[in-house]
């Protein structure tokens, strides 16, 4: 009877977990469908498609979401190399300073952003490098190759190398076997490493805060900065459409991974 | 020639392979993360002429540091007490959901830890600002905790002030919890999801009731989980100020305000420079007392 009450209050902690995470998401959702009084879509005033039907009328709002976009694909294609590089040299081989990489690896992890995001600044300023689209790219590729090489390192981990061994003596040079043998094989764990970089960089806002230009304002930034303008419903309309598109790009790669498995 | 090392790592060509493999990663992370911390340490340093002086000379001066105690002491103050607050009602929410999940999960197990991410692509800034539409003034929240007597409560804990969740205290810490919760729970599902779960019944055959199986066998194992959250919540929440400057008013400025504001608006590099270094000093010293007390030595 008791642990009956104990696995139901339990279960009931769990879900109101659930039910607390996904509530600012509802409103996000239902916020893309009002047709707000003012500049704020912030009260709730009567339902309407017509923020769906034209989700790119903000041209100023488009802009930004493209250069978040950009960003965030530079960023993702320079940590996923640089980061799995770090990876498969701190998994493969053993080599004196292994633990001050790892070290390194850990440190802008436990590094509040806007540490980060000052420092970086005052070393743009300092060496006279004017704050642009570039300087927003390598903050971003510096702290999503830590997160890269981490996660990939992780995923390295149990690897079994003989098969490149078994390669080469099959005769394979060595860029066969990392073509044929080694790359396939990391594939999964860089990919989910290039995403979670890519929707780290495109959400970030505290670090871009101090190292973007002028002009170069990213949507986080455009967010923040309509928080005290004006907030259009099409804000919502994007960040609903790019959930869709996430958590529809995470299904398909579960599904896939399953048919793969059967 | 080829030579073997440790029997399964492939042959090594040249010890010169690895440096190479690293050298990207690590320039990188030295010229863009080590050597703008050594700009920021020179700069807290440094010294203004005058109030339009925008290129401070450096000139050992240690009187930027004193001045974020006697100027900032309240707000350096309260965002550690802010952001161990978030860390404590993360653990309170997400330890019970990843523990949910790994034991009770069976085959949803993946998809449901999937679900606490999905809420993480849409924009940190917008989440937060869903929060004002939540907490706003008279809107359902707000009449649900009157009702129930909780404003009363917090009012009488000094969290909010007047009739209003909006602007407080409490907003903050709510805020900062919210937006943190998923490094809290990701960690500790993965250290309860490496326990076999058959150790839980072995317990209950040594007639171990539930609450003392869950305190000698499967908390102590989710310890370095526990730890990982801990720091992964701790230290962003308290660098933060988003979440303040949304839904906190005059009463909960945190010191990522006051950084933000001395860099980014009134351009007072030294004095910026001396607090985010100085926070990174207590932040790096409290997460070694912490890794003390749990036992826990290992960072990554």
């Amino acid at each position: 009877m008791r642990a009956r009450l104990g696995h139901l209050a339990l279960t009931a902690a769990a879900l109101g977990g659930f039910a607390f995470l996904f509530m600012p998401i509802v409103v996000i959702v239902v916020f893309s469908f009002n047709q707000p009084v003012g500049r704020f879509n912030l009260v709730w005033h009567s339902f309407t498609l017509e923020n769906w039907l034209h989700p790119f009328a903000r041209d100023d709002i488009n802009a930004t979401v493209w250069r978040s976009l950009r960003v965030a694909f530079v960023s993702m294609v320079a940590a996923g190399v640089m980061g799995t590089l770090v990876a498969l040299a701190l998994v493969r081989y053993r080599f004196r300073g292994g633990a001050l990489v790892n070290l390194l690896l850990v440190l802008p992890l436990t590094t509040p952003e806007i540490v980060m995001g000052s420092s970086l600044a005052l070393l743009f300023l300092d060496r006279g490098v004017e704050r642009s689209f570039w300087t927003i790219a390598i903050a971003h590729t510096m702290f999503c190759v830590s997160f890269v090489a981490i996660t990939v390192k992780a995923r390295l981990r149990g690897f079994d190398w003989t098969l490149e061994d078994a390669a080469m003596d099959l005769g394979a040079g060595p860029w066969r076997t990392f073509s044929r043998i080694t790359f396939p094989l990391i594939l999964p764990g860089v990919l989910a490493a290039a995403l979670l970089s890519f929707s780290l960089s495109i959400d970030d806002f505290i670090i871009t805060s101090f190292v973007a230009g002028e002009g170069d304002t990213t949507f986080p930034l455009y967010v923040f900065g309509a928080f005290q303008r004006e907030l259009a419903p099409q804000v919502n309309v994007i960040s609903t459409a790019l959930l869709l598109l996430s958590v529809g790009a995470l299904a398909a790669s579960v599904l896939y991974q399953r048919a793969r498995l059967r | 020639m080829a030579e073997r090392d440790g029997g399964h790592r492939r042959p090594n060509r040249g010890r010169l392979a690895p440096y190479g493999l690293l050298a990207p990663g690590i320039i990188w992370l030295t010229l863009f993360f080590l050597v703008p911390l050594a700009s920021l340490a020179r700069m807290s340093l440094s010294s203004k002429q005058s109030r339009f002086d925008f290129v401070p000379s450096f000139s050992w001066d240690w009187a930027n540091y004193s001045d974020v105690f006697s100027l900032y002491g309240t707000q350096l103050a309260r965002s550690f007490g802010f952001a161990l607050a978030a860390t404590v009602l993360c653990l309170l929410i997400g330890y019970p959901l990843a523990y949910w999940v790994a034991v009770h999960g069976g085959r949803w197990r993946n998809v449901l830890i999937g679900l606490v991410v999905v809420p993480f692509f849409t924009s940190f800034l917008l989440r937060t600002i869903s929060w004002t539409v939540l907490l706003a003034d008279n809107g359902t929240v707000v009449q649900a905790a009157r009702w129930a007597g909780l404003l009363r409560v917090l009012r009488a804990a000094g969290l909010i002030d007047g009739d209003r969740l909006l602007d407080t205290p409490l907003a903050v810490i709510g805020g900062l919890t919210y937006n943190f919760l998923p490094f809290m729970i990701l960690p500790i599902y993965v250290s309860l999801e490496k326990i076999d779960l058959r150790l839980l019944d072995a317990a209950a055959d040594l007639y171990a009731s539930g609450t003392s199986t869950l305190r000698r066998v499967v908390f102590p194992l989710s310890l370095p989980g526990v730890f990982a959250g801990s720091l992964l919540t701790f230290i962003p929440a308290s660098g933060d100020f988003v979440n303040a400057a949304f839904l906190g008013g005059t009463r909960s400025r945190m010191i990522g305000n006051v950084v933000q504001d001395r860099f980014l608006v009134q351009l007072d590099y030294p004095g910026a420079a001396a607090i985010s270094l100085l926070m990174m000093a207590i932040i790096t010293s409290a997460v070694l007392l912490y890794a003390k007390l749990l036992g826990t030595a290992e960072l990554a």
